[in-house]
């Protein structure tokens, strides 16, 4: 199934995705990867409203000039399984990245209502055509770490983990 | 003696750094394409097709690879015959920091395992050198991201284990790594030799051309065999299940200790950036 949706995304919506489903997604999403976390774990105030919104781990290449953003495709996203949790909890509920993550981040994805997108690891190029437009709005000292607030056009991504425990990721029991 | 200039040097390299940036090699590309049209799932088909798609936008010159340029990785082969103007090592970290700035390629590299400060300009790469007879200067370089080298391993296993306890090692370790290594993956193989020279062997393994053919018959077999084992695991393209986890395995080896039978697996991610520069 085909999903186009707008950020904010409600709960309804994620009650919606199901593991597979194509999701292209347009809006603001916000851009955050290990040590923005990390800051952002602790932050009470940050720029940004987590309820309802998206983060995508990503740590673009430098813009050319005329472009918003350079080579733009999603880290490994198991880095932030523990990490993404007290976010989740604050009403984080798009996650967007690359690779399988821990049974306890996916248990507490599923208590939330919150929902892992996977858009294709190593495709940068093709990724950045659909950013509009990019600025810095957190954490500026972290360079390409650093908290960008995103707009993009029909991002597509792939539902990871849905909330009813459906996984895109080839079965490690079955093999 | 031939006098080869520092500027010789750091034009070359900082001209191939970027271009691998940009640019998959053709073989590797015909190898996805065969992938894809072997894949029996749409998904697994469209993730490979996203790959390609990704590789006609990047070779435009306008947007890397991958947002991950990776760490540089250099294999320098020096002839006795050859005088260097500068150290071989400050000529490579020009180019590097040139070709990173000029090429608009992410600095990754960090100084220090705790205080992880930027260095701001790519450096330092990671530079081995072999002298060999000769006037000639060989580089292969790679730009080696993160997400594959995370995944890769050292282990130091017992001889007795023979062909079947390395074999148990690879086919685990990949397996496990699943989709976080960006498959379709290389494997590259070091067997033998000890700690360091494993994991050396490992990574020139996954330098080697892919169409090459190993010279020792029973490592050949075991290419061969770990290629067909491997891709009937099913971690498939980015770990969504499939026929393709891996493009390629290679092995090398060296002579070692009658106690030890040290193994390397270097795994290459599909953002498979490498070239050779022959000066």
């Amino acid at each position: 199934m085909k999903h186009s949706v707008v950020t904010p995304i409600s709960r309804e919506m994620v009650e919606s995705f199901r593991a597979g489903d194509r999701v292209y997604i347009s809006g603001k999403i916000y851009t955050a990867r290990d040590q923005a976390h990390l800051r952002l774990i602790t932050d009470e105030a940050p720029n940004f409203d987590l309820q309802d919104a998206v983060i995508y781990y990503v740590g673009p290449t430098p813009p050319r000039p005329g472009n918003p953003i350079g080579s733009s495709g999603p880290t490994s996203s198991y880095r932030m399984d523990n990490l993404a949790i007290p976010l989740m909890k604050r009403g984080l509920r798009v996650m967007i990245g690359k690779g399988d993550r821990s049974k306890l981040f996916i248990e507490e994805m599923i208590n939330n209502r919150a929902v892992y997108l996977i858009a294709t690891g190593g495709t940068g190029a093709l990724l950045a055509s659909c950013i509009k437009s990019s600025r810095v709005i957190m954490y500026e000292d972290l360079g390409t770490e650093a908290v960008h607030e995103l707009i993009v056009e029909n991002f597509p991504c792939f539902v990871a983990y849905d909330i009813f425990g459906g996984s895109i990721f080839f079965d490690k029991d079955k093999s | 003696m031939r006098l080869v200039q520092s500027k010789t040097i750091v034009d070359a390299l900082k001209k191939a750094i970027i271009k691998m940036n940009y640019e998959l090699d053709n073989s590797f590309v015909a190898r996805l394409r065969r992938a894809k049209e072997n894949e029996d799932k749409d998904l697994s088909k469209s993730i490979i097709q996203e790959i390609l798609d990704n590789q006609e936008i990047a070779k435009h010159g306008e947007y890397p690879l991958c947002q991950d340029t990776g760490i540089v990785v250099v294999f320098a082969e020096i002839g006795f015959d050859v005088k260097l103007q500068e150290p071989l090592e400050s000529s490579v970290n020009t180019a590097v920091s040139l070709a990173y700035k000029e090429g608009f390629l992410r600095k990754s590299v960090v100084n220090h395992p705790f205080d992880r400060k930027n260095t701001q300009d790519n450096t330092p790469a990671i530079i081995h050198t072999k002298l060999v007879p000769g006037d000639g200067l060989k580089f292969k370089i790679a730009a080696k991201g993160a997400g594959s080298e995370n995944m890769s391993v050292v282990k130091m296993l017992t001889p007795t284990v023979g062909v079947e306890g390395v074999k148990k090692l690879v086919v685990d370790t990949i397996f496990n790594a699943g989709g976080k290594p960006c498959p379709p993956i290389i494997v590259g193989i070091g067997l033998g030799g000890n700690l360091e020279k494993s994991a050396l062997i490992a990574k020139e393994a996954i330098l080697r051309d892919l169409d090459d053919y190993n010279p020792d018959p029973v490592l050949k077999k075991l290419e061969d065999e770990l290629y067909e084992e491997i891709n009937a695991l099913g971690v498939g393209p980015m770990g969504v299940g499939g026929k393709t986890t891996c493009i390629a395995v290679k092995i090398n080896s060296y002579p070692m200790h009658i106690a030890s039978l040290p193994v390397a697996i270097n795994i290459q991610c599909h953002a498979n950036r490498h070239e050779e520069v022959i000066l």
